[in-house]
């Protein structure tokens, strides 16, 4: 006889963290602890946190290769570092901001907050989200291995042919670039798969579509996006690996391959990931806004349309990164009119913002700053992105400081800014402390200020045509002084970060304990203890509203949303599965345990990218046998997961 | 903690078909793979459009061992088809014969493809069109594999008696990536074998 339930009456209670309901709970979903316990988890807090703290790590490293390279350009003639260190450097400091901060930090926010937001116990694919991250981190050291070496990546982060090709390129440091992009390529492709999958399965009950937050939108859109993008960058890099050591043509003019073939296939792939990093900073904002304006977000719908808009557009204006290659002028006229309509969306989404914020009653606090600092910044970027959407002005501006100025406007004022505000904000749930305020305002007006000294300029360095990527510069061309003022700039900004750093460490220790719910928030997360159980709620919530926490004071409709009483679900691992628009309960979803697989396919993976590069094909080999084993003991079907039922 | 009722509603717990996460998870995953072989194919497009002198350049691609590869394939669908069914219905003979009629034709194409790919009269190297040609073909080919794999580990998880007529979401999970691979090698077939000829 089977002894695995097909159907099941779930039981509706009344619990909170403290009844006894809740220790069986804790139970079944606490790890074992130690170091065991740190290598096997498939918590999505423990994995959020990870992504966040690695993402941060890198964000440093980056941050000081850039105060190097900006050491060097402070005076005209510097010869602080060689032209080829500096290569790699200005190369390493873009893989690292774009690939290794700025999408993982996002991935973070989203692993440690999706399933709070959306009144689940824990992401779709609990196994597959401890997967990403191991890829993700092990891409990163394969990318920085080689850095110690000499060998690291050196034709800027978007690597055109010719100059990556093996004839002007012969080291291993292009190969090391290809393959790493490759591996965190299978990192950021399962990450969206689990969050789509998330999306559509475990919201709770009565979270119907048009109710859940704005950051689950720019998440959802960026992984549907990374999803058709991420195979663009893949391939181009997987052919040019193959064109470097097996001697194919695809990008070899001379055998009849095309250069610009690598151009389009990368900015496919990049202007959605333009949006992929910045969508869902957005989302934070949007969330985190109306908590501090005491009013729901002005535009809801607008705003969920406008982030999806935006990347639908998103993929079809690549060819303005390519406006000064001789394409003809119809094709071109037509990306420049694509890449002028997403100034519609933005637009959208920054009237909704400053709505949000001129129609409430703001607290500044030190989130609110960061938030509402983004916006500012977002025009300032917005509107360079503007100007290089035309194309006369492109081919003027191209390949000069200019563009720097906009890409860090754009990078550092919409995803940066958000996610140190998303810190202060949801540090409270993180860690069940509040960060230090005064500190924190200090921290915003420093790194502010230092910003605008810092970039700023470079649009006025762009227009007297100082080049990108140039290691160093003669006097008398005019730029000496505005560098100066660059560089002093930039070190303020990375005060300011070491001020939120210390913050953060000082907090972790010694912050003012955080109630559940210490800004008065409307969402889910802000119900539930802080940090969080390990099983994140006592019962699934129902909600009845986009604002469950707030319903008694904005008097939408009669239905109300339960936090204190729901689906109990306590038979070992276990949250409900809904339809995919109306979350009505469709499923109860059995949940793995702990488990080595995803380590170890992590590190097999890592492992057989290795065997590649040095073209060790017994490494090679052996590592895809042992991925493979791992892959089929993962997915062995288990009793407890009720996957066999005889 | 306080019972408060009991659903009026019947739920289903765990993987049970569509209900399966993994069946959402395949689909996600046909979606980008789905992609990665449209920037193949957009790749050959590109360079066949920018092509100098005759495409594709070692004359017409023979449609001898192409043709008998598509109908194995077609036919390793419709047999993997019919297995499923015999697991709906709570035949695990039927499962088992049907996924080892599509490895065999899987194994066919594989070793008619091999004898393609060295009838050929070019190498990887001999220019971009071998290079497209064996690189699209290969991709496919891997995938081939992967799907051989997944029906093989089907075959023993049958034989362990795993599955029954109302578990058995891993089989139509590899069911739906059989039928992937096979809608891929149409739209290869298509581009390397059919378009030079419109």
């Amino acid at each position: 006889m089977s002894d695995v339930e097909t159907f099941r009456a779930p039981i509706i209670a009344r619990a909170t963290d403290q009844s006894e309901s809740s220790h069986i709970l804790k139970r079944s979903w606490e790890g074992r602890g130690g170091i065991a316990g740190w290598l096997s988890t498939v918590d999505h807090k423990e994995i959020g946190k990870r992504y966040l703290i690695t993402a941060f790590a890198f964000l440093i490293i980056g941050g000081l290769e850039a105060a190097v390279m900006r050491a060097q350009l402070a005076q005209p003639n510097g010869h602080l570092l060689t032209s080829e260190q500096y290569a790699q450097l200005f190369t390493m400091h873009g893989v690292t901001m774009i690939f290794l901060y700025a999408m993982p930090v996002l991935s973070g926010f989203s692993n440690y907050l999706w399933p709070l937001l959306l009144g689940s116990r824990d992401m779709a694919f609990p196994r597959l989200n401890a997967l990403s991250y191991w890829v993700f981190l092990f891409a990163g050291l394969f990318l920085y291995a080689s850095f110690p070496l000499g060998k690291a990546p050196d034709d800027g982060w978007f690597n055109y042919v010719p100059y990556a090709s093996r004839a002007f390129n012969p080291g291993l440091n292009i190969d090391v670039y290809a393959l790493g992009m490759v591996l965190l390529g299978i990192s950021t492709t399962v990450g969206a798969i689990n969050f789509i999958v998330t999306l559509l399965r475990l919201r709770a009950p009565g979270m119907s579509i048009n109710r859940v937050p704005i950051l689950i939108w720019g998440t959802l859109t960026a992984s549907v996006g990374n999803l058709f993008a991420v195979p663009a960058v893949s391939l181009a890099f997987f052919m040019l690996w193959m064109d470097r050591q097996f001697g194919t043509h695809f990008f070899d003019v001379g055998a009849g391959g095309q250069p610009l073939l690598w151009q389009h296939l990368f900015w496919m792939f990049g202007h959605p990931w333009v949006y992929a990093i910045v969508l869902p900073a957005m989302g934070i904002v949007s969330d985190g806004l109306p908590t501090f304006c005491r009013r729901p977000l002005v535009g809801y719908t607008p705003v969920a349309l406008a982030t999806v808009s935006t990347m639908a557009l998103g993929f079809g204006v690549w060819v303005h990164h390519m406006f000064a290659t001789g394409l003809p002028i119809i094709a071109v006229s037509y990306f420049s009119a694509a890449s002028m309509i997403i100034v519609i969306p933005s637009s959208v989404a920054v009237f909704s913002w400053i709505a949000t914020i001129w129609t409430g009653r703001p607290v500044f606090t030190s989130a609110f700053l960061f938030f509402a600092g983004f916006v500012l910044l977002f025009v300032i970027g917005g509107v360079s992105g503007f100007m290089t959407a035309a194309v006369p002005v492109d081919l003027q501006l191209t390949h000069t400081y200019f563009v720097v100025a906009h890409l860090h406007y754009v990078l550092i004022g919409i995803n940066v800014f958000p996610v140190v505000g998303g810190i202060f904000y949801w540090f409270p749930k993180f860690t069940g402390r509040l960060m230090n305020e005064t500190l924190g305002k200090w921290t915003f007006w420093v790194m502010f200020i230092g910003f605008n000294i810092g970039f700023f300029p470079m649009h006025i360095l762009g227009l007297a045509g100082m080049p990108r990527r140039i290691y160093t510069y003669a006097e008398g061309l005019g730029w000496g002084s505005l560098n100066l003022i660059v560089t002093l700039g930039s070190y303020l900004f990375a005060i300011g970060v070491l001020m939120f750093v210390v913050n953060v460490f000082v907090s972790l220790k010694r912050g003012q304990r955080a109630g559940d719910n210490p800004w008065d928030g409307a969402s889910l997360e802000w119900s539930t203890s802080s940090p969080p159980p390990p099983y994140n709620f006592a019962v699934i919530p129902t909600v009845a509203s986009r604002y469950p926490l707030w319903e008694g004071r904005l008097n939408q409709g009669d239905d109300h949303s339960s936090t204190q009483q729901g689906f109990l679900l306590d038979k070992g691992r276990e949250t409900m599965g809904t339809t995919s628009l109306d979350a009505e309960p469709d499923v109860i979803l059995k949940m793995p345990s702990d488990t080595y697989a995803p380590l170890l396919l992590g590190l097999a993976l890592a492992m057989l990218f290795v065997g590649a590069l040095l073209h060790s094909w017994w490494l090679l080999g052996g590592a895809a046998v042992v991925s493979l084993l791992a892959s089929i003991a993962w997915l062995w079907p288990e009793r407890s997961l009720s996957q066999i039922e005889t | 903690m306080v019972e408060v009722a009991v659903s009026r509603t019947t739920l289903p717990v765990g993987s049970k078909a569509h209900h399966a996460s993994g069946w959402w998870g395949m689909l996600t995953v046909i979606a980008t793979e789905a992609t990665l072989f449209a920037y193949l194919l957009f790749s050959y497009f590109y360079i066949a459009s920018h092509a100098q002198g005759a495409w594709p350049p070692h004359g017409m691609p023979k449609l001898s061992l192409a043709i008998p590869c598509t109908i194995l394939l077609v036919a390793g669908s419709f047999t993997m088809w019919w297995a499923e069914r015999g697991i709906d219905r709570g035949s695990s003979v039927q499962l088992m014969i049907g996924i080892a009629l599509s490895l065999l034709l899987g194994l066919a194409f594989m070793a008619l493809e091999g004898l393609e790919w060295a009838g050929e009269p070019f190498h990887l190297t001999s220019g971009v069109y071998s290079s497209l040609f064996f690189t699209i073909t290969g991709f496919h080919l891997a995938h081939v594999t992967v799907g051989l794999i997944v029906l093989t580990v089907l075959f023993v998880w049958t034989a362990l008696g795993y599955f029954d007529a109302k578990r058995h979401s891993a089989v139509s999970i590899g069911v739906l990536y059989w039928h992937f691979i096979t809608i891929v090698w149409l739209a290869v077939f298509f581009t390397f074998y059919i378009a030079p000829r419109l």
